[in-house]
């Protein structure tokens, strides 16, 4: 279980709290408007950014002394998924070992995952000569490897069109499902909250709101959600 | 409690640079102690101020001239151009003495200058003087700036100069938004560098200078140390440059912006090449900088050839000797730098950058004599000759590479740092699988410079030699000492091939690698 | 001694210092421990004096082959660098002689209480008198002005004809060369408290002030100046090495400033005895003979085969030289009339 104990980001000018918790499995998606919180939600889980106060509990266990690599989490930027100078192969190998030591069955796994994603036979390419939803599926490959109880996405889909993003959608619930994974997509698009189905965490005047089921947040909209979605 | 996020205070890096400042003070106050307070007369400060005058001056001519130069490589594609880089190489590698022979037969009193002017019925100019300093710190260090600057260049990512392209940006606004932000990133550590460098340079200054009014300050400690046994007032002298330095160092660090460009995908794009007025200028540029770096080369090229047949045998096993040096500091120095850089990268703090700075500011007399003094109650210094040799290679040629590798070491933290971090790519595989690929141009360029920098050996250590153990830098000057010029024209022209042939594999190493 | 026809190193200078390319030292060298029953002489003196072309090989083979000991050159530098050197290490020096240092720096030297009385009282054929309880001369020479007489066959006979004249001259810095110093008293012993009007005169033929002489004497060759501060034999080298008759030592009718080059014992040495005999070595047939075409200086002693070619070409008829004391007394006050001169 994904604990988030009174946690709280501040700076001048600016406050977050989040004081909820996820079960392994669950899907959630963050939403709220530009600048609410939602990235630094996720940096504050991913251990980039240290807590003004407060706890992110896994299992119980505090991870305030795990450095990100090993938190119990694979995380997908808005860009820069890959490294450029890698190949596809090497970037998603990356997922399985970090100094690429691969074993042959390394090996023989990297293809499946990117055979898995649709990237069969793009293993040498470099990042520079893939499309952006290839670069998408190649970082969801390295995070079907990884195989981290906790999968999070930070906007990852925002470059793409409405029907790639849907399909890639499709995919992460597959990869989560595959890998049992919790998953916590930011977005700011509430169809993408919708196709991710699961619940939604709504981030709005300085709170992460514990996750409500999606389908009934969006068709029963409270005020502040209501104001978000431009609907009156 | 605070939460505290999990470890990253590079540890190592903090440590190198207490060592380095170490390194650079402890010597002073060794010197310090022996004497009996320190005071500087009328003479010491004209010396002072002289240092300072001609550094800045030499410092802001460097770096701007190399501008123009760098844009014009950056954007126009010519026959050559590799070459030209390459050649960028050379100059900064010189012995002092031997690019002052180099140039003198361009700009001196019989040169190719006076006797064009000479011809064409126009009075001859002079060298000697301030102007001739300047001139000569230009010729040395330009390229190095050039090549500083166009590495800046080189990383605006292709996605920003593509968004330039297809707002339709004139070259003005190109400038504006692209290239200022940069050069705003890159000039003054450049700068730095290179005024950092001429407030010590000794023999250029002297032996252009004209006459005592061009007195440094380093001339000074010499005086002090040689001729007087004065310690203190070598100590304070020297204590004054390195205060000279560090005011620098921080002048620096307030007018520097990262440029914030973000990442890019290694796609290969140039700048707009425009065409007119500003193609013309480029080739102008380029002309002139080539001819200024070529003619002063050719004439020491031209002065070594005829010597070649009968250098002594002792050149050979001097070379090696010489050549193992550079290679073990050129690899120490670089890999303390990356150190050092990565950890700036990360946390930018004022002490890496100071301890990174300094050692270019440091009087090598008193460095080596107090080295001497520190060591010698412990073992004899003639057998610490060679570790000290590369602690004092190291510590002279750290700030160069720091500077080389700090733009970018910054931009790799901020484009993939938290990717990295996200995979738990730490230790050797970071270094192997994400630092050494990205940065290896930067790296080999800086490795070069190292290597190419410890080639010719300090004065620094001269007070370890022993018995008959000559580097090449040293055969040199014992055939200038034995009236010899030919021949050390020769052995020099060996020194500046064997440097360059250093830099150059080292340097076209990190390109091929990056490609 | 074979290879006459190569030329010898002959004047240390002190580029030593500069930043870039250097004068180093000896790397790798972890002394080579002797045996323990053969006796170790430690001799420091400057760089050139060790080097391949110097007279140091043939002096260490001749003298090794009559001690029964070890004898080994510890390079330091320049003469100026010696005496720093020793200064240095004080009474706990490895050294047991020192060589190399000259006249205008004796007094310093005197004063550091390091060195122990030689007790020689040498037959030397110098051209003054010189004795010196503490230092014992091995060889000297005159400084002159030398130029190419292809290009200037008529060079001035006075100091007042040069700075009259609108020749170029290279010299070196007095603060950081031995030559440098040398003119520096050259002009005081010749014209005392005219000294100053001197420089003023000749401020406007110094084309620059070199760091040592041997970037003085590049610049000369390059052709950058008439005439460059140099010494009488140094158209002896080029006379014998390169077999040309061009260049030439313009005789002065003041008279020339002697340089005359020392040893002394350091008094703190554990081989009290061998450094006595390397004195009195240094004085023989074997040690002065190797002097003049390695050295590029008059042997203290003349050797019985006599001086090479060249070397009686410019012979001053006057000879210059102040006491050890008064040439340390004068430095001070010569430095600042001639840096105020020369600072236009």
């Amino acid at each position: 279980m994904l604990q988030l104990d009174r946690l709280t980001f501040t700076q001048p000018g600016f406050r977050l709290t989040a004081d909820w918790q996820a079960e392994p499995g669950s899907l959630i998606a963050i939403m709220g408007p530009s600048g609410a919180g939602k990235s630094t939600l996720l940096s504050m889980i991913a251990g980039f950014l240290p807590p003004t106060s407060g706890r992110v509990l896994w299992q119980g266990a505090d991870l305030a002394p795990v450095p990100p690599g090993q938190r119990p989490m694979t995380i997908l930027f808005q860009d820069q998924n890959l490294f450029p100078h890698l190949t596809v192969a090497e970037n998603t190998g990356l997922g399985l070992r970090p100094d690429l030591r691969l074993s042959d069955a390394d090996r023989a796994r990297v293809g499946q995952a990117l055979a898995r994603v649709g990237l069969a036979g793009l293993e040498e390419r470099r990042p520079a000569q893939l499309s952006g939803g290839q670069a998408s599926r190649a970082a969801l490959a390295r995070a079907l490897l990884r195989a981290r109880p906790i999968l999070m996405l930070d906007e990852p889909f925002a470059a793409l069109g409405p029907a790639l993003r849907a399909e890639m959608l499709a995919l992460v619930r597959e990869v989560a499902q595959e890998t049992g994974a919790l998953v916590l997509m930011v977005t700011h698009d509430p169809e993408d909250a919708r196709a991710l189905g699961g619940s939604l965490a709504f981030v709005t005047d300085g709170v992460v709101h514990p996750p409500v089921a999606t389908g009934m947040l969006l068709s029963n909209p409270p005020p502040e959600v209501l104001e978000y979605l431009g609907r009156k | 409690m605070k939460p505290r996020l999990a470890p990253r205070q590079n540890l190592p890096a903090h440590l190198l640079a207490g060592l380095l400042l170490a390194l650079v003070i402890a010597p002073l106050l060794a010197i310090g102690w022996r004497g009996t307070g320190i005071s500087l007369g009328a003479a010491d400060w004209a010396a002072v101020r002289f240092s300072a005058t001609q550094a800045v001056l030499s410092a802001v001519f460097s770096t701007l001239l190399a501008v123009p130069v760098a844009r014009a490589l950056a954007r126009r594609q010519f026959p050559g151009r590799g070459a030209l880089i390459t050649l960028m190489g050379a100059p900064f590698l010189l012995p002092a003495v031997v690019a002052v022979l180099g140039l003198l037969a361009v700009f001196g009193r019989g040169g190719m200058l006076n006797q064009a002017l000479t011809a064409l019925d126009l009075p001859p100019v002079s060298i000697y003087g301030l102007h001739g300093v300047v001139l000569a710190h230009v010729f040395l260090n330009l390229p190095l700036a050039t090549r500083m600057i166009l590495q800046g260049w080189l990383s605006i990512p292709a996605e920003r100069i593509r968004l330039a392209q297809s707002l339709g940006f004139p070259p003005r606004e190109t400038f504006r938004h692209l290239e200022a932000p940069m050069l705003r990133e890159v000039l003054p550590g450049v700068a730095l560098v290179i005024l950092v460098i001429c407030l010590t340079s000794f023999a250029v200054v002297l032996t252009l200078g004209g006459g005592p009014s061009a007195t440094t300050i380093e001339l000074a400690i010499y005086q002090a140390v040689r001729f007087e046994f004065d310690l203190a007032r070598a100590a304070g002298l020297a204590g004054v440059q390195l205060v000279l330095g560090g005011l620098a160092a921080l002048a620096a660090w307030g007018l520097t912006r990262p440029a914030g460009f973000g990442a890019g995908l290694d796609r290969p794009l140039r700048l707009d090449a425009p065409p007119g007025w500003r193609r013309a200028l480029d080739v102008l540029a380029l002309i002139l900088t080539g001819l200024f770096l070529a003619l002063p080369l050719l004439a020491v090229l031209m002065r070594g050839l005829p010597g070649l047949a009968d250098l002594p045998a002792s050149v050979l096993p001097a070379a090696a000797r010489s050549v193992g040096v550079a290679l073990v500091s050129a690899v120490l120095a670089t890999a303390a730098a990356l150190a050092l850089a990565l950890s700036a990268a990360r946390r930018p703090g004022l002490w890496v950058e100071t301890a990174a700075t300094l050692p270019l500011a440091t009087s090598g007399l008193v460095l080596g004599t107090g080295l001497f003094l520190l060591i010698r109650p412990f073992a004899p210094p003639m057998t610490l000759a060679l570790p000290v040799t590369v602690l004092v290679n190291l510590a002279l040629s750290l700030p160069y590479l720091y500077r080389i590798l700090l733009p970018e070491a910054r931009a790799l933290h901020q484009d993939y740092g938290r990717l990295a971090d996200s995979l738990d790519l730490r230790g050797w595989p970071r270094l192997r699988w994400l630092v050494l690929p990205r940065l290896a141009r930067p790296l080999g360029f800086g490795a070069g410079i190292a290597a190419a920098l410890s080639m010719g050996d300090l004065g620094v250590i001269a007070l370890f030699a022993g018995e008959r153990q000559a580097t090449l830098p040293l055969v040199v000057s014992q055939l200038t000492g034995a009236y010899r010029m030919e021949a050390a024209a020769a052995a020099a022209l060996i020194l500046v091939a064997l440097s360059f042939a250093l830099f150059w594999a080292f340097d076209a190493g990190g390109r091929r690698a990056a490609a | 001694m074979h290879g006459l026809l190569h030329p010898r190193p002959f004047r240390r200078t002190m580029e030593k210092m500069m930043k870039r390319h250097l004068l180093a030292a000896g790397l790798l060298t972890i002394a080579t421990q002797a045996l323990a029953e053969t006796p170790v002489l430690t001799v420091l003196t400057y760089d050139s004096f060790t080097s391949e072309w110097g007279p140091g090989p043939a002096i260490e083979k001749a003298f090794e082959e009559t001690c029964a000991c070890d004898l080994r050159f510890v390079p330091a530098g320049d003469g100026a660098a010696l005496l720093a050197r020793v200064q240095l290490e004080g009474a706990a020096s490895e050294a047991d002689v020192v060589l190399g240092l000259d006249t205008s720096l004796t007094a310093a030297a005197a004063a550091t209480g390091l060195f122990a009385p030689h007790g020689h009282t040498p037959q030397l054929d110098l051209p003054v008198e010189v004795a010196d309880p503490l230092f014992l001369p091995y060889d000297w020479g005159w400084f002159a002005f030398v130029h190419d007489r292809t290009r200037l066959p008529e060079p001035p006979r006075t100091f007042e004809a040069l700075a009259a004249s609108d020749l170029k001259i290279v010299i070196q810095d007095p603060r950081s060369s031995t030559p440098g110093l040398g003119l520096l008293l050259w002009v005081k012993a010749a014209y005392g408290d005219r000294a100053a009007e001197i420089w003023q005169g000749l401020a406007d033929n110094v084309v620059t002030v070199t760091p040592g002489w041997s970037e003085a004497y590049g610049l000369f060759l390059e052709g950058e100046a008439d005439m460059v501060l140099s010494y009488t034999t140094s158209p002896a080298y080029h006379l014998i090495a390169e077999k040309d008759d061009s260049k030439a030592a313009a005789l002065f009718d003041e008279g020339h400033y002697l340089q005359i080059e020392v040893a002394g014992k350091l008094a703190a040495t554990d081989q009290p005895e061998l450094a006595d005999r390397f004195l009195a070595f240094m004085l023989t047939e074997a040690f002065q003979s190797a002097i003049p075409q390695t050295n590029w200086m008059y042997p203290a002693v003349t050797p019985a085969a006599g001086l090479p070619e060249g070397f009686d070409a410019f012979r001053p008829a006057k000879s210059l030289l102040m006491t050890p004391e008064e040439a340390q007394a004068a430095r001070d006050p010569a430095l600042a009339e001639w840096r105020t001169a020369l600072a236009k």
